[in-house]
């Protein structure tokens, strides 16, 4: 490994500086991902660790977004080696490759910023108001009266301009495309009130609403920050799981030499070498070596596939038993992650454009305000008003409907809904997400690696001779094999102690063997031990010379809870189906084995979508749960999806939510959590609207004061986000059993 | 009447620099981080204050 680095480095060296470098001038900086970094102590030991490894200048982790970001000279080492070396230390590390900079927490930075001048102003703003509010109740003179209004002015006008550009940027846009939205009625009622207001200032008068501007700004932007807080959170936990996809590969060049290259650095017809246990970075074909690919990810069968010379490998497989050379083809139209992404984007289009809640909400209710605005303009100008006075009374009925709670309604659920999901490590990254989720009837589920773990279980440990279990056990220790994992696994569980044999061989497509003084063993296919029945196909059979061969069975087991979460989804009423990639025998043994039903085996990704776009024509809300490559466009097409984190990563990307456990009930979760939200969503709606219904018709008699609508705005907007807030005092009667309520 | 005169400046100008305050520590980076600041607060390091100041003053020039 040394030598890997110190050519690695080197070699970098080479490439960066051709002649000698300037001392430690050029220090590189890298953020490296440390999934299981969880307290101080885990934090501390991080930068200890990386701050003791020659050549780093300076270590700072992030405890909240689970990473560090290092500074190193690239001479001394490099990205990998201090990953390494974090492995060492006891954590899991990898180098965030695909992460670009400090993007989104620039965005979120700004609205807080927005936020925090908006907050002083109001502050301010309120203590003036509050002395004019009670100075018309007792002696304040008009000039004072005057001068508190004109301060207010000063400090409003700068800080609306400045703190509410994110509504009037995104009012500008909807508009532009003939759209309205929410932040149309905001703009428009912030506007007004600011312009009315000065105006009213300028002429001595009373209808002065500087304060509710100022709050109105305030607490939407607080909705707003919450939002985007929660898409920075999520959105930072999904790259993480994906960091540790990103692979490297080793490349051989034409002089023959290794060097080491990022996965997407790699171009078609560069040769790879691929190690025992890594995952194959591109797809490509064999040109030297045979070994078994597991290719569980792709297809979702689970048991390797032996590929030789000439067969072609894809980019995601793991090579399980010996070192393989192979071309990149990456560029081939036919490959199949191609296809994949073909079918993904075909399937993206077809899903359609989703209209959400509150912008469902904004089309009723932005043209409802405006008309209600003109009738009362027109309504006092009939009763005879003057138009001045009635324009006052119109703007008036335009500030106390500016939908505050409206716009605060559905982020403060949201927030809490995400805040909740988080905890028990689901990751809600698309915004619609649990939109989507709620309305849900029909949940689909891919087999191999969501129904099940994804790798085998050996099923009768207790039926062998531990003696026979201990020696196949050792043997197993030295292969990469699934089976052989599964193997050491099961001797592990029955407390046997494993030693690693040396001078054992390993035959990819047969299986291991070895010399030892009791003569030659042999562990692997039913031919490997000389047998012409191989009995079921997930078997491993052991024999040492001049004894029985002894068989060792495997399945894919279930997840532990499988069979209840389907049962609990059947009990709620939702139809369950089951869209395997495996054989027939296999998906319908674990639909048997969970209850499900409706078993489609053998089904290609275009397939997948086919059955999702009968289901659609039905009527139906589909839920697609997948990990694999092959799920990935069903995962787009579905109307939500789920994926577990040991998915593939095209497969995290396309999904709306990740679960993280070896569990399936988070799946329960995130549907009761989906469904309440949206409960509480409208509930919030409703708060808002009787909100109004109280306010408008006294806007509309003209009998509003600035008080009146200042308390209007507040209130309302504690009104919802405290409602919202019970989302997550809810969770300790929810958590026990999260019940689905029955579907619609 | 007169206390208002100055009473409001001063008023204004304490609200400023709380608003100063606030803009620095977020351009400063220290909202970057809110479950670490906790613990780097209780934690015995042998090295107070921000490893910031490291790459200058501990690092021996090479």
């Amino acid at each position: 490994m040394d030598q890997a680095l110190s050519a690695r480095t080197s070699m970098l060296g080479a490439h960066k500086f051709p002649a000698t470098p300037p001392a430690s001038s050029e220090a590189r900086d890298v953020t490296l991902i440390v999934a299981n970094m969880r307290c101080g102590g885990c934090m501390a030991a991080v930068e200890k660790a990386l701050l003791a490894s020659p050549g780093v200048t300076n270590a700072r982790s992030n405890l909240a977004a689970k990473r560090v970001a290092v500074r190193f000279d690239p001479q001394r080492t490099d990205s990998e080696a201090l990953a390494n070396v974090l492995e060492r230390a006891g954590f899991h590390a990898a180098e965030a490759t695909h992460i670009a900079g400090e993007a989104p927490n620039a965005q979120s930075a700004d609205l807080l910023r927005r936020l925090a001048v908006a907050g002083f102003a109001a502050a301010n703003i309120m203590l003036l108001s509050v002395s004019v509010w009670a100075g018309l109740a007792s002696d304040m003179d008009a000039p004072v009266q005057s001068m508190f209004h004109w301060l207010s002015a000063l400090i409003a006008l700068p800080a609306i301009l400045y703190a509410a550009q994110p509504f009037f940027r995104s009012a500008r846009s909807a508009l532009a495309s003939r759209r309205l939205n929410m932040d149309v009625p905001i703009s428009l009622g912030i506007l007004l009130a600011s312009s009315m207001s000065l105006v009213q200032t300028m002429f001595g008068g009373e209808q002065v609403y500087f304060d509710a501007a100022i709050m109105l700004t305030f607490f939407l932007l607080i909705g707003r920050y919450l939002d985007e807080s929660v898409r920075v959170r999520a959105k930072g936990a999904a790259e993480n799981l994906l960091g540790f996809k990103a692979t490297t590969a080793t490349v051989i060049g034409e002089d023959g030499k290794p060097s080491r290259l990022r996965a997407r650095e790699l171009k078609p017809g560069m040769r790879v070498l691929v190690a025992a246990g890594e995952r194959i970075p591109v797809d490509g074909r064999v040109v030297s070596g045979a070994s078994d690919i597991d290719e569980s990810l792709i297809t979702g069968e689970t048991m390797p596939r032996l590929a030789s010379a000439g067969a072609t490998v894809h980019a995601g497989t793991v090579n399980t038993t010996t070192a393989i050379e192979v071309t990149a083809t990456a560029t081939d139209e036919g490959t199949l992650v191609a296809e994949i992404a073909r079918l993904m984007h075909a399937a993206e289009q077809a899903r359609g454009r989703y209209v959400r809640l509150a912008d469902r909400a904004a089309r009723l209710y932005a043209p409802a305000v405006h008309l209600l605005g003109a009738m009362t303009f027109i309504g006092w100008m009939v009763a005879g008003a003057g138009w001045e006075q009635s324009l006052t009374f119109a703007i008036s009925v335009l500030i106390i409907t500016c939908p505050c709670a409206l716009a605060l309604a559905v982020p403060a659920v949201q927030v809490a809904a995400s805040g909740r999901l988080f905890a028990a490590g689901v990751i809600v990254k698309a915004p619609d997400a649990l939109e989507r989720l709620a309305e849900v009837d029909t949940v689909v589920l891919d087999k191999t690696g969501t129904l099940t773990l994804g790798e085998p279980r050996q099923t009768d440990p207790d039926m062998i001779d531990p003696a026979v279990l201990q020696r196949a056990a050792c043997l197993a220790l030295n292969s990469r094999h699934p089976l052989s994992k599964a193997l050491v696994k099961a001797a592990h569980a029955r407390g046997l102690a494993l030693q690693r044999r040396s001078s054992v061989q390993e035959i990819a497509g047969s299986g291991l063997v070895a010399k030892t003084a009791h003569g030659e063993e042999r562990l692997g296919s039913a031919a490997w031990v000389g047998l012409a029945e191989g009995g079921q196909p997930a078997t491993l059979w052991y024999r040492r010379d001049g004894e029985t061969a002894v068989p060792f069975h495997f399945e894919d087991a279930l997840r532990s809870d499988a069979g209840a979460v389907v049962s609990e989804l059947k009990r709620a009423g939702y139809a369950v189906e089951l869209l395997s990639g495996d054989s027939h025998a296999a998906a319908n043994a674990a639909a048997a084995a969970t209850g499900i039903d409706t078993v489609h085996g053998g089904v290609r990704p275009d397939g997948k979508i086919k059955r999702l776009a009968a289901l659609k024509a039905q009527g139906r809300k589909v839920l697609m749960i997948g990990d694999g490559l092959n799920d990935a466009p069903a995962l787009a097409a579905g109307h939500a999806s789920l994926s577990p984190a040991s998915a593939a990563d095209i497969s995290q990307t396309a999904a709306g939510a990740i679960f993280q456990g070896e569990k399936l009930a988070p799946v329960l979760e995130t549907i009761a959590v989906a469904q309440a939200t949206r409960r509480m969503s409208l509930q919030n709606f409703a708060i808002a609207l009787a909100y109004n219904a109280l306010f408008v018709p006294l806007a509309m008699a003209g009998l509003v004061t600035p008080l009146l609508a200042a308390l209007a705005m507040s209130l309302s907007s504690i009104a919802v986000t405290a409602n919202a807030l019970r989302l997550r005092t809810m969770r300790l009667s929810l958590l026990p059993a999260a019940k689905v309520e029955s579907a619609p | 009447m007169m206390a208002l005169v100055w009473l409001i400046p001063v008023a204004l100008f304490l609200g400023l620099l709380g608003l100063g305050a606030f803009l620095w520590a977020l351009r400063s980076g220290q909202f970057e981080d809110l479950e670490g600041a906790s613990w780097r607060a209780i934690a015995d390091s042998e090295r107070p204050g921000p490893p910031r100041a490291r790459d200058e003053s501990d690092e021996p020039p090479i």
